[in-house]
């Protein structure tokens, strides 16, 4: 275990939290002003406009059930900066991230109750969503499945898992669908995976980022990219340009939600920051997730409308065996030295 | 008593209130550069020489390393030229507009680096404007190291011109002329009577582009690609091992690139000393 606070260096760490503090607050907006309760809900990137009208939806229903204003500000970045961030320093009341490794980490730091994926129901992630590919109109690659990615001439635009929670999610379907292709050859599969990043021309750091190179520069002919992100692009696009190609297997990415127990204790905010994330769950809460084309953990309280949306996929889970969990997973693809590390060794 | 030439025993300055501004500097700079700085290596040592030198010959590391430094030299000597020229007709020439074109110099120190950068990648994306008129030739620029070069190009320029132009307009024309009046030929005047005189604002405009290049991290990020081993700057990967909340290896690059620049840095000055012997002090 790395030792991340040294106490020799008390001065500069406190500085570095300062720093990271403020460069978090610097992307925080407020719903409502003049309240007197205020919680900050810390959140990663393509989230934005999902939060944006959970926290109206639920500033009213905290309104109507206690008779409280309640302010919900939010802040939105790279999950793992914001994780960072938090441990930090930053006040965060809840954290709502893309990997549940960035919350095992604040939970590391003692902020966060070890136990806080059985605190909430369905492993505390109450949307789900799955990664797609994005594609020019008319696919004109034909591109299908995860074996189409590797095809001569294919260039294919997805961030780098180092720096973007989501671009582990697509590393992981792309190695799922090897795992399987391949009958559980781990050699095959590295290969596949080494092969399919040669065929990225541009790793961005972020999700984000991404999808402006795919869809403003005109660069790659497939963007691996959340379904919430693929639905936003076509939706802020016009769905002339590009199209959606659902692969037959993907992974079913859990964004994982977590109250941060010493910060509402020291604010004393415990209740409505409780209240906040199980309003998640309810149905009210449920259908403004499907909405925002996240996959409801409870989809019979959703619109059927904009359940229909979503097309039928194979979803393998991080628990599954082929993963054994994200602290494996974590260890044995991303870390320091790892597969990921050792395609780009190989590719070079 | 010691002789006047031994510097440690020489006398203060006899302009009062020494101790307090000697006081002042130490405090400021220890404030501002030193403590930060002992930060970071006290940060590394928590690491070990071991882990320390593994990290040091990475050749992942040591890939970014070198276009780092690689590119900031290169965009370094394209600014001390075009910089020299863009400083020259700035001094030299009345036209309608100079001072306007002489703002515009340092616009890229008040563009944000993110903006400077998003510009740029739009700029000479395959399908941006310039990039539309470089395709055609096989000629790629954004996403690739020239990518790099281009952006640590753009945010130099304003170092060499604002260092090198004060002490051109100093210049005695007269200097110039006497050269001529004596049968120099043109660019024997401009070797042996203006170069020389411009060399040490030249390397010292150099060296601050070259020092600012090396740690650009906002507009690098979105022209380069950061494919590792191809386009991937060093920075980016300080920023990879903190997001592997790896601290002690983030430090340890960072100290890693803090070595190499002060070696370039001490290299730049020794080059100027020199200089101030073989031509006197400008």
């Amino acid at each position: 275990m790395r030792n991340l606070v040294m106490p020799c260096t008390g001065r500069l760490r406190s500085l570095v939290e300062r720093l990271a503090v403020a460069a978090a607050f610097g992307t925080v907006l407020s719903v409502t002003a003049f309240a007197e309760t205020t919680i900050l809900n810390v959140s990663y990137d393509p989230t934005r406009e999902l939060y944006k009208e959970y926290d109206e939806a639920f500033a009213a229903y905290w309104k109507e059930k206690t008779g409280e204003d309640v302010t919900i500000e939010q802040s939105h970045g790279g999950s793992g900066g914001q994780a960072r961030a938090v441990i930090d320093g930053l006040k965060a009341d809840v954290v709502t991230l893309a990997l549940e490794g960035d919350i095992d980490r604040i939970a590391e730091a003692g902020l966060i109750a070890r136990d806080w994926r059985g605190r909430l129901p369905d492993k505390a992630t109450p949307y789900t969503s799955t990664i797609v590919f994005l594609v020019r109109k008319g696919n004109p690659k034909g591109l299908h499945d995860w074996g189409d990615l590797v095809k001569e001439g294919v260039e294919v635009i997805t961030p780098n898992p180092k720096t973007s929670g989501g671009a582990r999610w697509n590393f992981l379907a792309a190695w799922d669908w090897a795992n399987a292709q391949f009958a559980g050859d781990e050699a095959k599969a590295i290969a596949y995976v080494a092969e399919l990043y040669r065929h990225v021309p541009v790793l961005d750091t972020g999700a984000r980022g991404a999808t402006t190179t795919f869809v403003q520069r005109g660069i790659g002919d497939v963007l691996l990219a959340w379904e919430n992100e693929a639905f936003l692009a076509i939706n802020e696009l016009g769905p002339d340009q590009f199209d959606i190609v659902v692969p037959p297997t993907s992974i079913k990415a859990e964004p994982p939600v977590a109250l941060v127990d010493a910060n509402v204790d020291e604010k004393g905010t415990r209740a409505v920051a409780e209240a906040y994330l199980e309003h998640l769950y309810s149905d009210d809460g449920q259908r403004i997730i499907a909405r925002h084309f996240y996959r409801p953990a409870n989809p019979a309280a959703a619109d059927p409308e904009d359940l229909a949306r979503f097309a039928d996929v194979e979803l393998v889970s991080i628990d599954d065996p082929v993963f054994g969990g994200w602290a494996s997973v974590q260890t044995k693809f991303f870390d320091d030295g790892g597969i990921f590390d050792q395609i780009y060794r190989q590719t070079n | 008593m010691a002789s006047s030439s031994t510097w440690a025993f020489r006398k203060p300055s006899i302009i009062p209130g020494f101790g307090l501004a000697l006081g002042f500097t130490l405090t400021w700079l220890s404030l501002i550069v030193l403590i930060p700085l002992a930060g970071l290596v006290v940060f590394t040592g928590s690491l070990g020489w071991a882990e320390f030198i593994r990290l040091a010959l990475d050749p992942r590391i040591l890939a970014a390393l070198r276009l780092s430094f690689g590119a900031a030299l290169l965009a370094a000597a394209i600014n001390a030229v075009f910089g020299v020229l863009v400083a020259w007709v700035l001094v030299r020439y009345e036209f309608p507009g100079r001072r306007l074109l002489d703002a515009f110099v340092d616009l890229p120190f008040a563009l944000p680096t993110a903006v400077a950068g998003i510009a740029l990648t739009a700029l000479y994306a395959p399908n941006g404007w310039i990039g539309g008129l470089l395709g055609p030739f096989g000629l790629k620029v954004a996403y690739t190291p020239a990518g790099v070069v281009v952006a640590l190009v753009f945010i130099g320029l304003p170092f060499v011109v604002r260092t090198v132009q004060p002490v051109m307009e100093e210049i005695d024309r007269e200097l110039e002329e006497a050269a001529a009046s004596l049968g120099a030929t043109r660019w024997r005047t401009v070797r042996t009577v203006i170069l020389p005189t411009l060399l040490p604002p030249l390397l010292t405009g150099f060296g601050l582009a070259l020092a600012r290049a090396v740690g650009e991290y906002g507009s690098v990020i979105f022209i380069a690609g950061n494919i590792p081993f191809v386009s991937e700057i060093a920075p980016l990967l300080i920023v990879v091992k903190l997001t592997e909340f790896n601290y002690p290896a983030a430090t340890a690059i960072a100290t890693l690139m803090l070595l190499i620049s002060f070696a370039l840095l001490l290299f730049i000055n020794l080059v100027q000393a020199w200089s101030r012997r073989r031509y006197g002090n400008v």
